[in-house]
């Protein structure tokens, strides 16, 4: 689960990291307000959303006077900020963040992650801040310090002290450049967080170590033992539909395609994905239904993919281990004569309870096509929507 | 033989009074899997398809002599099953557990690391569909009946899609020494490299098939091994091809974050390690036929 800037700073600074006086506004009015509270003659306005370059989509203004700050808070609550992390699409803009500028000496980068690898939480930092980690592992690989924690012991000072070292901070502020990373390293432990990146951590010309961003990412499995962190997800960052699934107990992930897909698996919901791919289609979604699915839960998923208005086709595969294939047959049926379709629904079911799966689908009276194995299935529904398309073409000019 | 499992091993199920566990214990005993007992904490006494309920790991492993577990504990506790596991000296444990935190994984990783080699539990999971050595026994959720006996070696992340790969074995009379599934989490108990060492090293596997997707080092692991130390062929698949990048694919590990986790990617390292990769789903089966 992501969180925005303000409460990542929040959450940092309880923890000892340093941050420049900020406060939140959901209204220009208020935006001036707070800039007025804090004093000072520069203030820097951010826009509150979950995804990073926000500076180069103009989610980030500097201002110096109230009109300034009434003008670009205007122009951005309401909009959809665009940058390369959020999509074409764009997230919405509902609250701003109005931080007093601080006069930069030098810019850190520094990030805490879960690694793969030796599957320990690392600390990479970098003397180039400012630049995003990609670009610097790019152009300068050479700055990058790295750090493996020891999940027994955790961080220990003398790491700490290491990367400052590394990263050419003046040896009298080392001390409190340790305490900012350990202020993240315990707020990592602490919380359960996956990820943890400050760009740019700054040295101030006035001799201070403070985080001037920062973006906090927190493991969705360990949400139940951090009720505080759990309230501060905001749905209107997240797609609908994916937010709307993930309450039912749903896996799903929106594609570009239009063959819609309920399968059981991860795994198998992705081998789906290819197959369709490569009989000469494009799926239109992520879908995993889970072990054990209900005639409801079937019938929820049908629902969910076909709210997905580009859904043209729809490819149930189930291989049945905790899962029963009459069970998934009777939701298919339900979904199906609860609210008709005129889109070609094709089912390939395998495993536990197969026959009786297959003997509720022939005689449900349901043009159900129905495939033996995946590939025939994908072959089938790619065949059955490219015939469709005429129907297709001809149902949308009329609406 | 087989790895990890055989009809001799005493197999423990930690968490055996649940719903789930219930139903999978007599599903195991019915397959000839050697359930002797089973732990809950506090329902030490009962009975539970004929297996004898224990307090504690240690009670149970004293009383009964098991030598592997199944871990059905629910999240929040089953980090703290499978080190009172490693403790009390279960030789083999395969956790089922979809959700546990990633910290809670790492800590067990380094727990594990306590105890010398020789004595050190081997934990495949969590987040997986169990092992399976046809035949002879299974620990996990796994439909046993597709699974039929033979030399095929199966590794994966993946459960559905293991079954995907085991029926078309079994279509085309092929059948498999010992099914593993390491499981869809970030952080895992093995690897598969760790799994690929142990079919290489067992005699009654012959080939392996390794079953990857995207995110996540282990198959450009594998892929090292494979073209430094394996004799006996791999042929291997990668789900998410299709998969964009950035985006969990409903496994916890299933992100595209780096260089060389997406599909494609991982495809080529494997390729280039002497891999036969079977361009889609569908075509494990006769990849790994044809190569027989």
């Amino acid at each position: 689960m992501d969180i925005h800037e303000y409460q990542a700073k929040e959450i940092l600074s309880d923890f000892g990291v340093k941050v420049p006086n900020g406060g939140l506004a959901y209204s220009p009015e208020q935006a001036a307000y707070r800039a007025r509270e804090m004093g000072g003659d520069k203030w820097i306005i951010k826009a509150q959303v979950h995804a990073g370059g926000r500076g180069k989509a103009g989610g980030v203004k500097l201002c110096s006077t109230d009109n300034e700050i009434i003008e670009a808070a205007s122009s951005m609550l309401g909009r959809k900020l665009v940058t390369h992390q959020t999509g074409p699409e764009g997230k919405g803009i509902y609250r701003l963040y109005v931080e007093a500028g601080v006069p930069i000496d030098r810019e850190i980068y520094l990030g805490f992650v879960l690694d793969r690898t030796t599957q320990r939480i690392m600390i990479v930092a970098s003397s180039e801040g400012g630049m995003e980690i990609e670009e610097i592992s790019d152009e300068r690989p050479e700055s990058i310090v790295r750090a493996s924690i020891d999940p027994a012991v955790g961080l220990v000072e003398f790491q700490a002290r290491e990367i400052a070292f590394k990263l050419g901070i003046e040896p009298s502020l080392t001390q409190y450049m340790v305490k900012t990373l350990m202020g993240c390293f315990n707020a990592f432990r602490d919380l359960d967080a996956t990820m943890i990146e400050i760009n740019p951590l700054v040295v101030t010309k006035d001799n201070q170590i403070m985080a001037l961003d920062a973006k906090m990412t927190f493991d969705d499995n360990a949400l139940f033992r951090h009720p505080k962190i759990s309230e501060l997800r905001d749905k209107s960052q997240e797609d609908p539909r994916e937010s709307n699934a993930a309450d039912r107990g749903l896996s799903y992930v929106g594609l570009d395609g239009n063959i819609g897909c309920i399968v059981n698996g991860a795994g198998l919901a992705m081998a789906t994905m290819d197959t369709i791919k490569l009989s000469g289609g494009e799926p239109a979604n992520f879908l995993d239904i889970g072990g054990g699915a209900t005639p409801e839960r079937v019938a929820k998923a049908f629902r969910l993919v076909r709210s997905d208005t580009k859904v043209e086709a729809i490819l149930v595969n189930i291989f049945a281990g905790i899962n029963r294939c009459d069970w998934v047959a009777k939701g298919v049926v339900q979904a199906l004569k609860d609210d008709p379709i005129n889109i070609p629904v094709i089912v390939r079911l395998s495993g536990t309870n197969v026959e009786e799966g297959q003997k509720i689908l022939a005689n449900s009276g349901l043009p159900i096509i129905r495939a033996a194995t995946l590939k025939e299935a994908a072959d089938r529904a790619v065949s059955a929507w490219k015939a469709d398309q005429p129907t297709i073409t001809k149902l949308k000019a009329i609406s | 033989m087989s790895i990890f499992i055989d009809e001799k091993t005493k197999v423990l199920v930690q968490g055996i009074t649940g719903k789930m566990a219930r139903f999978h214990t007599k599903e195991m005993i019915e397959y000839g899997t050697n359930v002797v007992a089973g732990v809950t904490p506090g329902k030490a006494g009962e009975i539970v398809e004929g297996v004898p309920v224990f307090d504690t790991v240690k009670d149970a492993v004293q009383a009964t002599g098991a030598e592997a577990s199944l871990v059905f504990v629910p999240p929040p506790f089953a980090a703290d099953s499978i080190m009172e596991a490693a403790d009390a000296g279960i030789k083999y444990c395969v956790s089922i557990t979809d959700g546990i935190p990633a910290q809670d994984m790492m800590r067990v990783k380094r727990y594990m690391k306590r105890y010398r080699q020789e004595n050190r539990m081997v934990l495949t999971g969590p987040n997986c569909a169990g092992t399976i050595s046809p035949g002879k026994s299974f620990l996990g959720i796994m439909p046993p009946h597709i699974y039929k006996k033979g030399p095929v070696g199966i590794v994966g992340r993946s459960g559905t899609l293991g079954y995907e790969a085991a029926s078309q074995l079994a279509t085309l009379d092929i059948g498999v020494s010992t099914s593993v599934g390491i499981g869809g989490d970030p952080i895992n108990g093995s690897s598969f490299r760790d799994i690929l060492e142990l079919f290489e090293n067992d005699p009654e596997t012959t080939i392996v098939a390794l079953i990857g997707e995207i995110g996540g080092p282990q198959e450009a692991e594998a892929a090292e091994y494979i073209r430094d130390h394996m004799t006996k062929p791999v042929v291997a698949y990668v789900a998410g091809l299709t998969a964009p990048k950035g985006r969990t694919m409903g496994h916890a590990g299933a992100i595209i974050s780096a260089f060389g986790e997406s599909a494609s990617e991982k495809v080529e390292i494997l390729s280039a390690a002497g891999v036969t990769v079977a361009e889609h789903p569908s075509v494990i089966g006769e990849t790994i036929a044809n190569l027989m």
